[in-house]
């Protein structure tokens, strides 16, 4: 598909024309930076900013924390402690470095459903799509391998829980579990293992984050209204779109700012909130704490793990006819992961022609629901396997399979969109009409 | 002064989860007034100082502090000892010393010594890892204005020992204390359901702060309730002995990111104008 008419790079002197016949680095970087951008963004489409500065912020904060910590079992605590109490600024950087990892999350998961809700996900961004999926599965990787390293009792337990997961595969599990391990249970050569990829995700994630801009530099950004930008001469594109710089980049650092504002509360205020109290308890492998909750992004995916027991009917069907291979454990572990892959798999489960959610009228509540259905999977989380939870759990695992599987699928057949605007331009002066009564020259020439 | 205010298990079950009384028993644990508490509480180096006091004459005879270095006694935001009090304190410590091969006196760059008896945990972040409170709704906004809730248990602990409810046998082992959550209770004092009918459990801590435990040279009060409440402060600064750099450095960012903000917000706003046909 060809690009987004709009000016490119001029090198205009000869140190420029210089460089620029051997690296159009300066040519990439303003193409980027000036990138014709659907002027009809509505503040849902702040988050890609807000998760570049995270990561930005989560490898400055983790590179300095990483020179005063010890990744070994007898140290590890105490050296976190010693970040908190003797170097220079080293509660705030880890504290920082705490708290920004919920941030994360809190914008990617945002960055997420406003994707589903606008249909970001649908031809031709489904390689953005994949690939921002990837970025999500690895940041959950690091943020887990990271909670492990401070050595506290949550750490250990957390890790022996999930690593325990990928033991439930059948055939290769247990090969798996020790090779995750690199032994027998959680111990220093885990520590170290943890301690050396988490080092290692984040950048992998940045390569990832320069594909996925690149790729919907590539298909242009989605809107609000799922309408493309014209194409067909520059004079159309520039009605449709601004320039990256300085329009969402200003609008960008407000939103950005705002966020800060909140996040700095939370790290001045009560950096310990989204923590969990246990893990000031340094690691004990012969103690287990009564309760093992993981983190509160992973909330959501640890219930649907744990709602599927030997006692759901699926779970028996499956049993069942796969011998005993599929058991009650590997099937929650398919489920948890199955919960992130429906949700990849979605440009090709959803048959709407319409992008936008904005113009499905029926979509709508099925998408209200499937926030809703998010917010409760991750309140059961954090409650204990028991009922009334476990029996809510499940059906709010249900929907969660049932929206991607079966309504994704069948609501393109069966609703009727509304209208939608001809253009992104149409759309927008709907809002800023041009003044009536007097039109306003913005230059003025008497001045 | 002191609220009261009855924190329940049931409301301690957070978004962060912290259900930790399985077992069904729930804890009692007092909403003191502490003076470190929301955005703009400091630490009183009165109350450190008495705190440690506490500390240095009772506590420390079985508990240790080994994340604590002694040199930050005499730090900003902390009890504040003088150079020449704290160098003499760290003496009254004996330190193993591989060097020397032998054991000699604490100088102020060793920490506290470990806990002298085995199975008395280390008090250095007792006031983080046993944080209280999750209100409301279980979603733990309230930390905001009311801290963690460590000292708030430390200190409930303390004065929570009263004499074994009647359903308990005279021989049960450990302390009845109605602010412990994690402890034993006899079969005789839970219902059908195995769910406790006492409030807390039975630690096996004797009660270590009865109310004139010490003499205050300020001659400040030593009822039980003050003692206990200086120590527990005392022990909230050795879990977070940078809590009033972290909220100076919090409301510093707070304040100049909001002006930031709007600053932001005007120009944004003004970009902006010519596009949305609006005068600015």
């Amino acid at each position: 598909m060809a690009g987004i008419p709009h000016d490119h790079y001029e090198p205009k002197t000869g140190g420029e024309k210089w460089l620029h016949g051997r690296l159009p680095i300066v040519g990439l970087m303003y193409d980027t930076i000036m990138a014709p951008t659907p002027k009809n963004l509505n503040w849902m489409w702040i988050w890609g900013i807000v998760l570049t500065f995270c990561l930005v912020l989560q490898i400055i904060t983790g590179i300095v924390l990483a020179m005063h910590y010890t990744p070994h079992v007898d140290d590890a605590f105490a050296s976190v402690e010693h970040i908190m109490r003797n170097v220079n600024g080293g509660y705030m950087l880890r504290y920082m470095h705490m708290n920004g990892a919920s941030l994360f999350f809190i914008a990617v998961y945002a960055h997420i459903f406003r994707g589903l809700y606008y249909g970001s996900y649908k031809a031709p961004r489904e390689v953005t799509w994949i690939i921002g999926m990837l970025i999500y599965l690895l940041m959950m990787g690091t943020a887990f391998m990271g909670y492990v390293l401070p050595w506290g009792q949550m750490s250990f337990w957390g890790a022996t829980v999930i690593t325990g997961l990928f033991g439930a595969i059948p055939f290769i599990g247990d090969s798996l579990q020790t090779l995750l391990l690199g032994g027998p249970a959680v111990d220093n050569a885990t520590l170290n293992r943890f301690f050396s990829l988490h080092y290692l995700f984040p950048f992998i994630i940045a390569g990832l984050v320069i594909v996925h801009i690149w790729a919907f530099h590539t298909t242009g950004n989605n809107n609000p209204t799922g309408v493309e930008v014209r194409r067909t001469s520059k004079d159309e594109a520039d009605k449709d779109t601004l320039p990256f710089w300085p329009y969402f980049v200003m609008k960008d650092l407000f939103a950005l700012a705002v966020i800060l504002v909140v996040f700095f509360a939370i790290v001045g205020f009560m950096p310990n909130y989204l923590g969990h109290p246990d893990n000031y308890i340094e690691a004990d492998p012969l103690v287990t704490p009564a309760h093992i909750v993981p983190e509160w992004y992973f909330l959501p995916f640890y219930a649907i793990l744990r709602a599927f027991t030997s006692e759901v009917w699926v779970v028996q069907i499956a049993s069942f006819v796969t011998g005993g291979i599929i058991d009650a454990k590997f099937f929650g572990v398919l489920a948890m992961f199955g919960a992130i892959a429906v949700m990849a798999l979605v440009p090709w489960l959803d048959t709407s022609t319409v992008r936008s959610g904005r113009y499905r009228p029926m979509f709508k509540w099925w998408f209200a629901l499937l926030v809703a259905d998010f917010f409760a999977l991750m309140w059961l989380g954090a409650m204990p396997a028991e009922e009334p939870y476990a029996t809510l759990s499940l059906i709010a695992s249900a929907y969660w399979f049932g929206y991607f599987l079966v309504i994704m699928p069948l609501l393109g057949v069966i609703e009727k969109p509304m209208a939608q605007p001809e253009t992104i331009e149409a759309d927008f002066s709907k809002n800023y009409a041009p003044k009536t009564g007097g039109t306003k020259t913005l230059v003025n020439p008497a001045e | 002064m002191i609220k009261k205010t009855l924190i329940s298990a049931v409301v301690a079950m957070g978004l962060t989860g912290s259900a930790a009384y399985a077992a069904g028993a729930e804890a009692h644990v007092e909403n003191y007034d502490f003076s470190f508490e929301g955005p703009f509480g400091a630490f009183d180096t009165n109350q450190l100082q008495r705190g440690l006091q506490v500390y240095t004459e009772i506590c420390s005879a079985c508990h240790g502090l080994k994340f604590v270095p002694i040199r930050t006694l005499s730090d900003e935001g902390g009890p504040q000892l003088p150079e020449d009090q704290m160098r003499a304190y760290a003496e009254q410590f004996e330190v193993f010393d591989a060097d020397l091969d032998d054991f000699r006196p604490a100088t102020p760059v060793d920490h506290f010594p470990m806990s002298g008896l085995e199975t008395a945990p280390d008090l250095s972040l007792m006031a983080k890892k046993r944080a209280g409170f999750h209100g409301p709704y279980g979603l733990g906004i309230n930390q905001f204005f009311k801290g963690m809730g460590g000292p708030e248990y430390i200190a409930s602990l303390m004065t929570g020992y009263e004499e074994n409810p009647e359903c308990a046998p005279e021989d049960f082992s450990g302390y009845y204390n109605k602010a412990f959550p994690n402890g034993g209770i006899p079969d005789s004092c839970k219902d059908e359901n195995g769910k406790a009918t006492v409030e807390g459990s039975w630690i096996s801590m004797a009660p270590p702060l009865y109310g004139d435990d010490v003499e205050y040279a300020d001659g400040h009060d030593a009822s039980l309730a003050n003692v206990s409440m200086d120590v527990s402060a005392f022990l909230m600064w050795t879990a977070e002995p940078k809590l009033m750099a972290r909220k100076q450095a919090g409301f510093a960012g707070v304040v100049f990111l909001t002006l930031l903000s709007v600053l932001l917000y005007l120009s944004n706003k003004r970009l902006w104008a010519p596009i949305k046909n609006k005068e600015d």
